[in-house]
């Protein structure tokens, strides 16, 4: 048996304290989906009975994506951002997409609705529970028939002397359709979402013009041809299904704004 | 995102199998002690790689994106990752993230090893 030690530059380890065990900021395991009390005016499907799916079950190419925004304003610190964040989780994204989560803060085992703005004044609906939280960031995860099979981090960071928000995914195409619709509106809607988020939490904090840097780095080029079976519980189609069979729902779901 | 308090060692077991033993934290910052340890691990003969946790003292939701860069090298290679030495709670996390689906976990250095022989023998 041969031996080789990698230690990364720093601290030696027997300078550096043991940090106690951080066991609460992750959710507990959970093997379907339980959705509380969501307003009446949220399209609650595709979540309750759900399980989860990350990034080793979706169908298509794995993409790392990283979205950050560096803040002028020098005082703020990543944990006053990652609360802002987490309390007010929806009012960042852009218009038309609406996110049924916490009234106070995101916690860990909390699971969201999502009522997402599609092509053609479609909405999908689905959702996403949040499996870690500490100070400086938080995660989702995505519910099978969610576009991505995904963990996706929010955080925040110094680097002075600005603070820098970052949203990170790493993610698959859940299915072959959506696979299929990546590169033709996929990738740029997630883009747009993520930029236009950033930009939104950015402004919160005195900086209205700030400049998303994106990153976009493909992990794995093949097709988990395992997984295309995940069509049937592909959340557009049944969304769209739902409304045509339920009219009244048209009118019962309130965009936002 | 700092990577000073872990420390990577790397375990050949056999001419297929090897360890890396993890001491520490893993979080997105590990990513070049991991990816080092990886490329030492591994060569042409090796069909196993065992990742041992049982000195993880902590790791954070950028570390399991780690380990799924990890597992998308190493299948790669047509290799099969494998874990031991998790204590409850990370297993819980596992089996939460789902990871547990592509990475065979197991108890023991021993367990984990007999495993990948019998994959190498299938």
């Amino acid at each position: 048996m041969t031996t080789e030690t990698s230690q990364p530059s720093g601290t030696p380890p027997e300078e550096t304290p043991t940090p106690a065990p951080k066991t609460s900021n992750w959710a507990a395991p959970v093997a379907r989906l339980e959705v509380g009390t969501v307003p009446t005016n949220a399209l609650n499907l595709n979540v309750a009975g759900r399980r989860l799916a990350g990034p080793v079950q979706g169908f298509g190419q794995l993409w790392q994506k990283t979205y950050r925004v560096a803040l002028s304003d020098a005082d703020v610190t990543p944990e006053v951002v990652i609360r802002t964040w987490k309390e007010h989780f929806g009012e960042f994204w852009p218009k038309g997409n609406r996110f049924y989560g916490s009234l106070t803060s995101l916690e860990p085992g909390e699971v969201a609705v999502l009522n997402l703005a599609m092509p053609g004044k479609m909405t999908l609906s689905t959702g996403v529970l949040v499996i870690y939280a500490d100070d400086e960031s938080f995660a989702f995860m995505t519910p099978e028939g969610h576009q991505f099979a995904a963990w996706i981090t929010f955080s925040a960071y110094r680097d002075d002397p600005a603070a820098v928000i970052q949203v990170q995914s790493l993610m698959r195409a859940s299915d072959p359709l959506y696979e299929l619709s990546m590169p033709i509106v996929g990738h740029r809607m997630e883009d747009r979402f993520w930029a236009a988020t950033l930009q939104a939490l950015a402004a919160r904090f005195g900086d209205p013009g700030a400049t998303v840097d994106m990153q976009r780095v493909c992990v794995d080029r093949r097709r988990q041809w395992r997984y295309a079976g995940n069509i049937r519980e592909n959340a557009a189609i049944r969304t769209t299904l739902y409304r045509l069979t339920h009219p009244r729902a048209w009118f019962h779901h309130e965009g936002n704004g | 995102m700092t990577s000073d308090t872990t420390t990577i060692e790397v375990r050949r077991l056999s001419p297929t199998a090897s360890t890396i033993a993890i001491t520490g934290d893993i979080t997105s910052g590990t990513e070049p002690a991991l990816m080092d340890a990886y490329a030492r691990a591994s060569d042409d003969a090796t069909r196993s790689i065992l990742l041992d946790f049982s000195a993880l003292d902590y790791m954070n939701s950028g570390g399991i994106g780690l380990l799924v860069t990890l597992l998308v090298r190493v299948q790669r290679q047509n290799q099969h990752l494998f874990a031991f030495g998790l204590t409850e709670h990370y297993r819980q996390i596992f089996e939460l993230t789902r990871l547990d689906d592509a990475i065979g976990i197991y108890d023991t250095e021993a367990a984990a090893l007999e495993r990948a022989v019998g994959l190498d023998g299938a």
